[in-house]
């Protein structure tokens, strides 16, 4: 008898700890039951020319353009929503979507580099 | 050597032929003389001491360009000893030019240290003073503040101005800021209505000498080469008798006559870049090393009163002197 109440109080406690254990993580199982990392994708800038020149993304996506000429080159919204600083060789610039929309920009060193951002 | 034009369909004084012929030597030492509305090309190899010294240049002055300081890529890694060895070029001139114009991409990337760099070097110019206009890598990340502190410390709105200098009127104009997308160089309504006052004055005859970075004609505008609003910069200059416009950016010698204006562009003293469309992009173009200094250089101006004469001549780094240089080959047409 004894023996058996043993059993019972330890799968109790158990089963207690997993709870526990899965009351202090609740955001894993959220996240795993959604299981949609945040999207991200990446513009090149190679020969002054932004490639792809035009991307379509959904919404929340964090877009990366990293620059590979020999020259700095910008990235600048044309209705003023973004701007990155002078990007020297191999340097890189972030802006994360929320909105939806159509996001033209430029290189505002050399304003013929022109690319789109479509956010679905 | 010279080479008078004969054929012309243009009351410019300035036919195809001739035109080339002289667009042959830029580079390699060229002397192009505007005489009365002829112009005429030379060979530095073909000249000796005697044709200089004839040319009784009323006073000398010098341009450079691009110097990128702090640019340090496979094009040229060492971007501040081609500049010091311009200097010493400018050093070497029989008669000193009496002042020298930067036409701007004095820096790489608009860094404080870059500046002092170039600053430090451009001290060893025997001159009486350096003028400056900017170039798009002069004014990254802060609208041109530090450059406007540093260099244009008496101009105008975003760094333009004008001076004279015996005679003859020169205008430093900004072309390299607010540029909008899709668009070439940029001018600006401001300094197009400083541009209309300044020379509204000036007596018709006035020798009038425009500088600025980006080409005030339209070069390639695949590549940017050219500026949105110049032909209104232009239009307020019709009225002189001679205008030259000088340029720098597209880091190679380029020259046009149009009407009363030559439009010129000097080399870098940096880097090459590509002809027009000779390259996927205008990006800084690798020489092999031994040909680097063969495509850097120095531009000299000589001005002649009273014969309408600018002689504008181009030397490279690698050009010893303008004597004892080999033949220049014919030009192909």
């Amino acid at each position: 008898m004894k023996n058996y109440a043993l059993r019972i109080a330890l799968c109790a406690s158990l089963i207690a700890a997993a709870a526990v254990v899965a009351m202090n993580r609740p955001n894993y199982f959220v996240r795993a039951a959604e299981g949609q990392p945040a999207a991200s994708t990446i513009v090149a800038v190679d020969n002054f020319t932004f490639t792809p020149k035009e991307i379509t993304v959904p919404k929340g996506t964090t877009v990366t353009w990293v620059n590979h000429d020999d020259v700095p080159h910008t990235v600048v919204s044309t209705d003023k929503k973004f701007k990155s600083r002078a990007l020297d060789t191999d340097e890189k610039f972030s802006f994360t979507f929320s909105d939806s929309g159509i996001y033209g920009y430029f290189c505002s060193v050399h304003p013929v580099m022109r690319g789109k951002v479509i956010v679905r | 050597m010279g080479n008078i034009i004969k054929e012309n369909l243009n009351p410019d004084g300035v036919d195809r032929r001739g035109f080339l012929k002289c667009m042959a030597w830029a580079g390699t030492g060229t002397l192009c003389v505007m005489q009365g509305g002829i112009l005429k090309s030379f060979a530095l190899s073909a000249m000796n001491k005697h044709d200089v010294s004839s040319m009784h240049a009323d006073f000398a002055f010098a341009q450079i360009s691009d110097s990128h300081i702090g640019f340090n890529k496979a094009a040229n890694p060492d971007v501040t000893a081609t500049l010091r060895e311009a200097i010493a070029k400018l050093n070497a001139l029989p008669q000193a030019p009496e002042f020298v114009l930067h036409t701007g991409d004095l820096s790489q990337l608009s860094k404080a240290d870059e500046f002092d760099t170039l600053d430090q070097s451009l001290k060893s110019v025997r001159t009486g003073k350096i003028f400056y206009v900017p170039g798009e890598h002069d004014v990254l990340n802060d609208n041109g503040q530090q450059y406007r502190e540093r260099y244009g410390k008496d101009s105008k709105g975003d760094g333009w101005y004008s001076f004279d200098h015996k005679g003859v009127h020169f205008i430093g104009l900004v072309n390299v800021m607010n540029l909008k997308a899709g668009g070439l160089g940029d001018l600006g309504h401001d300094q197009l209505k400083w541009l209309e006052d300044d020379v509204k004055h000036l007596k018709h005859n006035t020798p009038i000498v425009v500088f600025a970075h980006i080409p005030l004609w339209t070069v390639y505008p695949q590549w940017g080469w050219g500026t949105d609003d110049s032909e209104q910069a232009l239009s307020y200059l019709k009225k002189f008798g001679s205008v030259s416009v000088l340029n720098g950016h597209i880091h190679q010698v380029m020259q046009k006559v149009e009407g009363n204006v030559t439009f010129h562009t000097a080399m870098s003293t940096a880097f090459p870049q590509p002809a027009p469309g000779q390259a996927p992009s205008p990006g800084p173009m690798k020489v092999p090393e031994e040909k680097l200094r063969s495509v850097l250089g120095v531009t000299n101006i000589n001005f002649v009163r009273g014969k309408h004469t600018l002689a504008i001549v181009d030397s490279t780094l690698q050009d010893n002197s303008t004597e004892g240089m080999p033949a220049q080959g014919e030009m192909r047409q």
